[in-house]
């Protein structure tokens, strides 16, 4: 039998708490996911305090749980990695300190893991990375264009100036009276719409990879606010539709120019918005047309949100590059990619 | 029995390491609040010192709160998984119980051990010893100092408050009741030494999985919620998926 590397992964950045067992970094034998969505519908967002308390009533559970479905025990694991940032401070917490509990207990490696480099390890569970690649991060809490030279090595050419794409998207569901997280009912609906209203496309045109989606969320909800006090109702399948085209035009023309100025092997999508049905055909049509000799990875659809798969796939090639973190590791709730100048 | 016993719920943290009845090793912060980063490196050192391994404790004692949410999580977290992953026993003792057992066991006062809860609000509870034996009066609760103070001037006996009464606090009160006495501030630091004692005592947890901290307040959006939601049935609001 070959030697196999096993990987205890943490993951508890919002209000998820995953645990997750992973062989060589590759093959997931167990992936728990306990999510809090029903508890913070009631508020139409997460709650911090509310997502910690949920964290800490699921962290042994959930642990527990991984490891029978994988049918390991603590002498069979290698390492143990954790997300400690970016993410809400309370709600990392729970998962750095029940992570660090384990490692000491079991003396095993503790790994750090960057919530976002584990989005885009999903999509190592598709295929192999080939390097140098491109990725597109969109979720509710970051919309970002990361470069990566070599393996283990993250540069974010561009990102979001204000709001997050999946964050605009929950922000206009509630003005359409979709509850939190909205991108799955209005992605539905938008398929069934069409784009009428012509939203704003922030920065399509300038010369640069970033994006801002605040200017387009004002406009639609200022659409929508002037409809109501004509007393007139506005058809929600192309309202849907048309934010959605704004979202989507921006992202694929970002990310088609990023793909001209830097030549990549790969394209990697990934984050809970790329779960997004509207997104990822747009980007399979424009690959094919602009960029027809740079296959592109789709994080799986069920690996779209957070998970401890994700952080177990990143944090094996972590501990292949020698990161090691000491028992003082702590949660970093604005962990970023180093920025670097735009060609 | 091998005990360790750890406190983050409130601005100190401490760990002791106790067998049977003696206290092999102790440490105690009293600085920023930054638990995250210090229990686990302290732990560590002092099971180094002590020449244990992780696997030879037979028992976490942990203060369960109140105090601080994202203190007392640290504390309980480490404990619970700790308790877990080695299967041994967890046991949970209040934090208030653990500062009123800096008082001597021959006073015979009543003993409010209080934490600050800000807007002038406090965490609170009353104990007593009887024949060594520290024993609950009234339950810990969440409540204003005034409040607090109208209650302990209508008893009939001493009463000596324990913990550390920060200016924020005793802006909201004129002067303290006859009957109640404040102790020196140097009687508010936790011992886990006494935390440990405690929870030698005490049975177990049968199940370590629904163990979480004593908040005892629901969090401001819960309240709100119910609120606006009167009657409506808590259900279980995280499922696995």
């Amino acid at each position: 039998m070959t030697e196999r590397t096993l990987t205890l992964a943490f993951e508890s950045s919002c209000d998820e708490t995953s645990v997750a067992v992973i062989e060589n970094g590759t093959k997931i034998l167990s992936n728990i996911v306990a999510t809090q969505i029903d508890s913070h519908q009631r508020f139409g967002g997460v709650v911090p305090e509310v997502a910690s308390r949920h964290h800490i009533e699921q962290i042994t559970k959930c642990t527990n749980e991984a490891l029978e479905q994988a049918d390991v025990g603590y002498d069979d694991l290698d390492a143990v990695a954790v997300t400690y940032g970016p993410g809400l401070v309370g709600s990392l917490l729970i998962g750095v300190t029940a992570a660090k509990t384990i490692a000491w207990a079991h003396n095993l490696p503790l790994i750090p893991v960057n919530h976002m480099a584990g989005h885009i390890y999903a999509a190592r569970y598709v295929g192999e990375f080939k390097y140098p690649q491109m990725a597109l991060l969109v979720s509710g809490g970051h919309t970002e264009l990361v470069y990566m030279p070599s393996e283990h090595e993250y540069q974010i050419i561009g990102e979001t100036r204000d709001d997050a794409a999946g964050e605009a998207y929950d922000k206009i569901g509630r003005v359409l009276g979709v509850n939190y997280p909205a991108g799955k009912t209005i992605d539905e609906w938008a398929a069934k719409g069409k784009d009428t209203f012509n939203f704003p496309r922030a920065m399509e045109k300038e010369d640069n990879y970033d994006f801002s989606f605040s200017g387009l969320k004002s406009a639609f909800i200022n659409t929508v606010h002037n409809a109501d006090q004509r007393g007139e109702k506005l058809d929600k399948y192309d309202l849907a539709a048309s934010f959605q085209q704004s979202v989507i035009d921006v992202l694929a023309e970002k990310t088609m120019r990023a793909l001209d100025d830097y030549p990549v092997k790969q394209l990697i999508l990934a984050g809970g918005v790329a779960a997004n049905h509207g997104l990822r055909a747009r980007l399979d049509h424009d690959m094919k047309k602009f960029h027809p000799d740079v296959p592109m990875l789709q994080a799986p659809l069920k690996l779209c949100g957070d998970n401890a798969a994700m952080i177990g796939a990143a944090g094996y090639v972590n501990y292949k590059h020698g990161d090691r973190a000491g028992l003082d590791l702590n949660a970093v709730p604005g962990l970023m990619f180093d920025r670097i100048q735009n060609k | 029995m091998k005990i360790l016993a750890v406190d983050t719920s409130n601005h100190p943290m401490s760990v002791a390491l106790v067998e049977d009845e003696q206290l092999l090793a102790t440490t105690t912060l009293n600085m920023v609040r930054n638990h995250s980063i210090y229990l686990m490196p302290a732990i560590s050192k002092l099971f180094e010192l002590v020449q244990w391994q992780p696997t030879d404790i037979d028992r976490v004692v942990v203060a369960q709160g109140p105090g601080s949410y994202t203190g007392v999580r640290i504390a309980v977290t480490t404990a619970k998984v700790l308790a877990d992953t080695e299967k041994i026993d967890l046991v949970g003792v209040s934090s208030l119980a653990v500062l009123a057992r800096n008082v001597v066991p021959t006073s015979s006062a009543i003993i409010v051990p209080f934490f600050d809860a800000r807007r002038g609000n406090v965490f609170a509870g009353a104990y007593q010893w009887e024949n060594g034996e520290l024993v609950n009066k009234i339950e810990d609760q969440h409540l204003g100092i005034d409040v607090l103070l109208n209650q302990l001037a209508k008893l009939d006996q001493q009463v000596v408050l324990v913990g550390h009464m920060t200016d924020k606090i005793q802006a909201k009160y004129d002067q303290l009741p006859a009957n109640v006495t404040l102790l020196p501030r140097s009687y508010s630091i936790p011992s886990t030494y006494q935390l440990a004692l405690a929870g030698k005592m005490k049975e177990p947890v049968k199940e370590i999985d629904p163990f979480v901290p004593h908040y005892l307040r629901i969090t401001e959006a819960e309240a709100n919620w119910q609120k606006l939601h009167p009657g409506e049935k808590r259900k279980n609001y995280v499922r696995e998926v």
